[in-house]
């Protein structure tokens, strides 16, 4: 019989909700069969641990005597420039910005040690931030510049922001040129040296929900160590690729775009993140429960490792150049053995999305609604799905005509 | 036989004396220089694996020290801060004596000192900056 968040809601209230973790689901599941255990499971909880680029965070800063206004002018954290074309105080920063004299990857390759990442990561976790700001003045905000120090407790507003996290599914990144990468997946090795993949595998929440039958518009979540909520379907948003046949995706398909008060959050789930060669991001931790209504959404969430394909990609040049042809296709039980095969090689892997730790938030997660402090909320509008229509659009570009 | 991971601090003085190839001939020690760097202050520091018998081994040591270069165990310069470690696994691939390792049950890094050659490429790799060498 169906079930509905009500009536889990209210076992979440009464203490008699049951509650497992995407990877404890897999055998209860096989050994209840998924009848009995899609009656006496009421939800599964998911948790990914990886670095995230298009995360950012706006702030509102309250206003100054006398008034200044950012709009228009510039605003820099640790001298990491924010985005201030906005309103008087408020501004955003992103991930991946960095400090204007950094000498990026002039020396090649670049550290990034240093970015809108890190900023956050320090905020978070309590201390100070130097704030410079300059503004061109006005009548009615005549302050021309701003240089203080501040604080996470003493703003009015700090929201995490990201316009997409929580990849359902990624590249495997491989080289097979005669010289070091540097990528967003890491370093990799030549001729085939390693393989990075990103992905929590069986724990990655929208690889439990692979259809977005849960998952949607006010999906309350488990955000950097506090509280979130789903916006919505993250940029990119791709739910027509290649699935198996148990709807599973076979590459990068869905995303979400999330929000959640940076003051409720912990820098244990928030970490700066620092690419060779590549750039600083941030490192979050999120984690969604799945309500198991019916057998059907059930039987998604019991997915195991071994059912997740995923694509393996030269990142020398198919990459770059934008040639979508894989090498071949790993699954993630391959990929966590520590080694895949390759055209014929064999080739030891790492990850870039930390299993251990999202399995750490998958059991938060639980049992923070085992404990009553956290009910499921059903989604104002689910996510875009196969009968969406949506098609990813490569850029197409029109050159502009020199007169 | 013996086997050693040490690293020298060279003090300026004796960065221009032909210390390695004494250790070879009149110790009869095989040497493997891991590292080498001489710092702006003309400071040495030499990271190397030393095999020999046991007795000439710390004679060996005992005569590097006498020159007035300082000798401590490998391990002590690579570290490994866990607080700062995701356990993402980044590393485990490329590092090449597999100092770091994974438990494939727990996914959970952990770090073996004793086999680590010190070659630097974990700190390259790790994006959380877990890993420092301190030379």
């Amino acid at each position: 019989m169906a079930k509905t968040i009500e009536e889990i809601n209210e076992k979440i209230k009464k203490g008699k909700v049951v509650v497992f973790t995407a990877e404890e689901i897999i055998d209860f599941g096989k050994q209840k069969g998924v009848k009995k255990a899609a009656q006496e499971v009421d939800v599964v909880t998911t948790g990914t641990f990886g670095p995230m680029c298009s995360s950012g965070a706006y702030f509102n800063l309250g206003h100054t005597k006398p008034r200044i206004k950012l709009g228009g002018g510039k605003v820099y954290l640790n001298d990491v420039p924010a985005y201030p074309g906005l309103a008087a105080v408020d501004f955003f920063l992103g991930a991946t910005a960095i400090p204007e004299d950094d000498p990026r990857n002039k020396i090649y390759p670049g550290r990034f040690s240093y970015g809108g990442g890190h900023v956050i990561e320090e905020l978070v976790s309590g201390r100070d931030v130097r704030l410079v700001a300059m503004a061109y003045g006005t009548d009615c905000y005549p302050r021309k510049s701003l240089e203080t120090y501040i604080s996470l407790k003493d703003l009015n507003e700090a929201v995490l922001f990201n316009i997409r996290n929580a990849y359902q599914n990624y590249n495997v990144a491989v080289n097979l040129s005669d010289r070091v990468l540097y990528t967003y997946m890491g370093m990799l090795q030549p001729r085939l040296g390693n393989a990075n993949y990103c992905s929590a595998g069986q724990l990655s929440p929208l690889l439990n929900d692979p259809y977005y039958k849960t998952i949607g518009i006010g999906t309350r979540i488990f955000l950097g160590g506090g509280i979130g909520y789903v916006v919505g379907s993250g940029t990119q948003h791709n739910p027509n690729v290649e699935r198996t046949e148990r709807g599973v995706p076979k590459m990068g398909a869905g995303t979400l775009s999330v929000k959640g008060d940076l003051k409720m959050m912990s820098s244990k789930w928030l970490r700066g993140t620092s690419f060779i060669g590549y750039g600083p991001t941030l490192t979050i931790g999120i984690g969604i429960p799945i309500p198991i209504l019916d057998e059907e959404i059930l039987e998604y969430t019991m997915v195991r490792d071994e059912d997740i394909w995923a694509p393996v990609i030269d990142y020398s040049e198919s990459y770059p150049q934008m040639i979508s042809e894989p090498l071949g296709w790993v699954n993630y039980k391959e990929l966590k053995s520590g080694k895949i095969l390759v055209q014929g090689k064999e080739v030891p892997t790492s990850g870039l999305s930390s299993y251990f730790k999202a399995r750490e938030i998958a059991q938060i997660l639980k049992e923070w609604i085992q404990m009553g402090k956290f009910f499921l909320t059903k989604p104002v509008e689910l996510l875009p799905s196969v009968d969406s229509g949506i098609i990813f659009k490569p850029f197409k570009e029109r050159p502009i005509k020199k007169r | 036989m013996q086997k050693r991971r040490v690293v020298f601090n060279y003090p300026p003085h004796v960065v221009e004396q032909p210390v390695i190839s004494k250790l070879v001939k009149d110790f009869d020690l095989t040497v493997n220089i891991l590292r080498a760097h001489i710092t702006p202050k003309e400071e040495g520091r030499l990271v190397l694996e030393i095999t020999g018998k046991r007795q000439a081994l710390e004679a060996g040591l005992h005569y590097i020290k006498e020159l007035g270069v300082e000798v401590q165990p490998l391990a002590q310069d690579v570290k490994w801060y866990e607080d700062r470690c995701t356990h993402c696994t980044a590393c485990v691939s490329i590092c090449p004596p597999k100092a770091l390792e994974v438990n494939r049950m727990t996914m959970e890094v952990s770090f073996k000192k004793e086999r680590c050659i010190a070659c630097g490429l974990c700190i390259s790799a790790c994006p959380y900056r877990a890993m420092e060498i301190l030379f």
